[in-house]
């Protein structure tokens, strides 16, 4: 195990540590606002743990789930802002 | 001198710094989420800091890979994530003040009272064009 994967692990355990962060501002953030922008801030953490756990492993394929799930994670905030709209009025 | 350079050490140190500025920016971000005592403020630090850091993950490990075809979706990550974040961030932002979610007792709210006041008086003309058309 050398310097570099070292440096790796370092930075993934650093982005599990902002999503343990975020789940606590998911579970008492008093508002469902908050929450949406909890579940965006779970999404950029996830893309970017995926895209450290492709260098690490050397697979070039993992990069396609970061492309997905990054559009999906717009999507759902956007449709979540979209319900929050439409129940309210 | 330059025939002994390790190009695969010198991607792995560039983008290693890449990986920890992003992976900081991204930390800092999150304790900007928890501590932040507002709903736009904590928007706010979520929509700058978490995008910075998402785009300098990636260009780290484009920079490492090293191929046109990685580079490539790097790009296509970076720049879509560059592109609807601030969208995604606004459309929260315009629910969350028609909702009426309270703002922070310090802020200053008189520019954002005189637009509202405005807003109301121009859908009120509108509403009075429509009768009457």
């Amino acid at each position: 195990m050398n310097l570099f994967s070292v440096t790796l692990i370092i930075a993934i355990g650093a982005l599990s540590v902002c999503l343990v962060l975020t789940a606590i501002r998911f579970a008492l953030g008093p508002t469902l606002p908050d929450r949406i922008t909890a579940f965006d801030l779970f999404v950029a953490n996830v893309i970017g743990i995926i895209a450290i756990y492709t260098e690490l492993t050397g697979n070039a394929d993992f990069i396609d789930v970061a492309i997905i799930l990054s559009l999906f994670g717009f999507l759902g905030s956007i449709s979540f802002a979209y319900y929050l709209m439409k129940t309210t009025r | 001198m330059l025939e002994k350079l390790d190009l695969l050490l010198v991607r792995e140190i560039i983008s290693s710094i890449f990986i920890l500025t992003g992976v900081a920016f991204m930390l800092i971000s999150t304790i900007g989420l928890l501590r932040f005592p507002d709903f736009y403020i904590r928007m706010s630090a979520i929509t700058k800091g978490a995008t910075l850091g998402v785009g300098l993950i990636l260009m780290g490990l484009g920079i490492y890979f090293n191929q046109p075809s990685m580079l490539l979706k790097v790009l296509v990550i970076v720049s879509f994530t560059f592109i609807t974040a601030p969208v995604a961030a606004h459309v929260i932002g315009r629910t969350a003040v028609q909702n009426k979610i309270p703002f922070w007792d310090r802020t200053n709210l008189k520019e954002l009272e005189d637009y509202l006041q405005k807003e109301d008086l121009s859908e009120k003309e509108s509403d009075i064009k429509v009768k009457k058309g």
